[in-house]
């Protein structure tokens, strides 16, 4: 890893190149589509410079060691986005660049406020919720009516105890786990009381014998593949899960459900580092990613919803109607979104995660 | 002349002392999570004393040695017999048998810990064997266990401990094996008396190199254990980034160098001394 990281420093010098003519973009790995960059580069002449990476950490660590050369960078709203606006991270928006802002979600756009007040430093992207994903013929087979859409599927120790021997993963993140835990025990998700934090972790420790793993992604393939039947995971993970099983050899039945007690709304930011290297370049590819028709190639191409209203039409019905990713009214009414803490409390948080994975 | 012989120098101090000051510095700073880079310089131990004070790094690095030992024991066990076989091998096959050690190499690491993965999952080729040939039909899965680390890192580190083995092993004088059969030595006792102690190097070069990788191992804990395997280079990468603390970060990677470089420094400068000792 330190290695990897070494390498990475490496590449900066390679990425802070200068030029009028070109964009440094950092995404997440199949997070727009290709053929839209194309036309981005056709219609200004700016190259697109775009490398992926697959994890926030990874972001963070290139943003917090300085000068990363990155004109445009992807996010996670929290924890990520809003611990890099603490150390100033990022430049405010020039929204007289950005001729396409009115297509924004005003909703999303609310949530997001919350972390970065009037939406100065980002633009939400995509938008997701976490969820249960399930193998339904396997899930039906050893409890009839299991309560696929409540949180009591994952933190029950009596229900997901019926599952061990078909496999239950979760996903190995504390800020996204912990809040749906308090969810569940009704206490406020976003809570940093030491004691409500703690009694989170007494229940995902009690179900942590009947979960063979938590892990960031690994979930996506193993529900497609059938090693497990049960998944607690992000939204467009599991809708990705489900139709590459439904495209396997053998076809697997796996759905997605919101859980009904309200689940946490993640959105991706794009955003221009304060030290970007081509600012102008940087907004002109903001608005291009404000552009109806890029947003909704790319919701089809990753399955999450954009926060692009005007791209709602242009998309397939059974994408824009389908509930697991575009909530419904009630569903998004109960959505809740989790704010940073302080340098103690995440490390409190991970202390008591790992002690949780590690059953210590 | 001399400046080749201070080439070796100049890379370790390069290489090695700089960054090892480097990452030394920022573990004596204090980590300050809303700056850039997120650490203030100065002289702080209080890194080092959280090292001490939580009982979470000693766990992950005994955990860690743990794992580390047992595989290195069991390609010990496999590396030495193969090792063998190679050096007894006739002059002409032994390239060929090199080469068939050294071949894994030749695709990418991280592919090979996936194609474990695909072997060892619930529905992966070992057990679709295992049920399809009727041997079980409810077999376990290995993957997400420490077995699959161990045998992860016994793969992966084979050759590190076979290739040094060999090269001793190929040295060593046979006719001493053929004097000893002839004072009426069974072939055992010969290898014990004989063979083991001589080809003593070779396992002390070959223990060490899967040792020391294996105890910082991150990937192959991550891909093929399961969720209670504690170790140390997943706590580093958790303090460097889920918690942004370079400082602790930096402090659990020098504890680690310190730690296991130190006692198998002085380990290995005793060996080679025991062994110009000897005629």
């Amino acid at each position: 890893m330190r290695l990897g990281f070494l390498a990475c420093l490496l590449t900066l010098a390679a990425a802070s190149a200068h030029g009028q003519g070109q964009v440094n973009v950092y995404n997440w790995s199949d997070y727009i589509a290709e053929d839209q960059l194309k036309r981005f580069t056709a219609e200004t002449g700016i190259k697109v410079n775009y490398t992926t990476y697959d994890s926030n950490e990874i972001l963070d660590a290139k943003l917090r060691a300085g000068k990363s050369g990155y004109d445009v960078v992807l996010p996670t709203a929290s924890p990520f986005f809003v611990r890099q606006l603490a150390a100033n991270l990022y430049q405010p928006l020039d929204r007289s660049k950005l001729k396409n802002w009115g297509n924004l979600d005003p909703r999303i756009m609310e949530s997001l406020a919350r972390l970065d007040p009037l939406n100065v430093h980002g633009i939400p992207w995509m938008w997701g919720t976490i969820g249960i994903g399930y193998n339904v013929p396997e899930i039906r087979k050893r409890m009839v009516n299991a309560p696929v859409d409540s949180l009591s599927m994952i933190f029950e120790p009596s229900i997901v105890s019926r599952f061990v021997d078909c496999g239950v993963m979760v996903i190995d993140s504390a800020t996204d786990v912990l809040p749906a835990a308090m969810k569940f025990r009704a206490i406020d998700p976003d809570s940093k009381v030491a004691e409500d934090i703690n009694r989170a972790g007494e229940v995902v420790k009690a179900i942590r014998p009947f979960v063979r793993k938590f892990h960031s992604s690994e979930y996506i393939n193993a529900l497609a593949g059938g090693d497990i039947c049960l998944a607690f995971g992000y939204s467009g993970d599991i809708l990705q899960a489900r139709d590459r099983a439904a495209n396997a050899a053998t076809p697997r039945d796996i759905a997605f459900a919101n859980p009904n007690q309200g689940t946490m709304l993640w959105i991706d930011v794009a955003a221009i580092p304060k030290d970007a290297p081509n600012p102008d370049a940087a907004h002109r590819f903001l608005d291009f990613m404000l552009d109806p028709r890029t947003a909704a190639a790319s919701t089809t191409l990753t399955r999450y919803a954009n926060a692009n209203l005007a791209a709602t039409a242009l998309l397939d019905p059974s994408i824009s109607g389908n509930r697991a990713i575009y909530p419904n009214a009630d569903d998004r009414a109960r959505l809740y979104t989790i704010s940073a803490g302080t340098p103690e409390q995440i490390r409190e948080r991970t202390r008591l995660w790992t002690a949780i994975k590690t059953g210590r | 002349m001399r400046f080749i012989i201070a080439l070796p120098y100049l890379w370790l101090a390069v290489f090695f002392l700089l960054p090892f000051a480097l990452v030394l510095g920022i573990a004596l700073g204090t980590s300050t999570p809303d700056s850039v880079p997120p650490v203030q310089l100065g002289f702080s131990l209080a890194s080092f004393k959280l090292l001490v004070t939580d009982d979470l790094y000693l766990a992950a690095w005994l955990s860690s040695l743990r794992i580390a030992a047992t595989s290195t024991l069991v390609a010990l066990l496999l590396g030495y017999p193969m090792a063998y076989a190679i050096a007894r091998a006739s002059a002409a096959r032994r390239p060929l048998l090199l080469m068939l050690v050294v071949l894994p190499f030749w695709t990418s690491f991280l592919i090979r810990v996936y194609a474990w993965m695909g072997l060892l999952s619930e529905n992966g080729i070992l057990n679709q064997f295992l049920r399809w040939s009727g041997i079980a039909s409810n077999p376990g899965t290995i993957l997400g266990t420490e077995w699959a680390v161990h045998l992860g890192i016994v793969y992966a580190y084979l050759p590190f401990m076979i290739l040094p083995l060999y090269s001793t092993l190929e040295k060593l004088d046979w006719s001493l094996l053929e004097a000893a059969a002839d004072l009426g030595a069974r072939p055992f006792s010969a290898f014990l008396t004989i063979t083991l102690p001589l080809s003593l190097p070779g396992i002390v070069a070959g223990c060490l190199l899967v040792f020391i990788p294996a105890t910082g191992e991150f990937v192959i804990p991550d891909l093929l254990g399961g969720t209670q395997t504690l170790m140390i280079g997943k706590v580093l990468w958790d303090e460097f980034f889920t918690n942004s603390d370079w400082p602790l970060a930096s402090a659990v990677a020098i504890c680690l160098l310190v730690l296991l470089v130190g006692p198998i420094a002085l380990f290995q400068r005793q060996q080679t001394k025991s062994l110009e000792r000897r005629p």
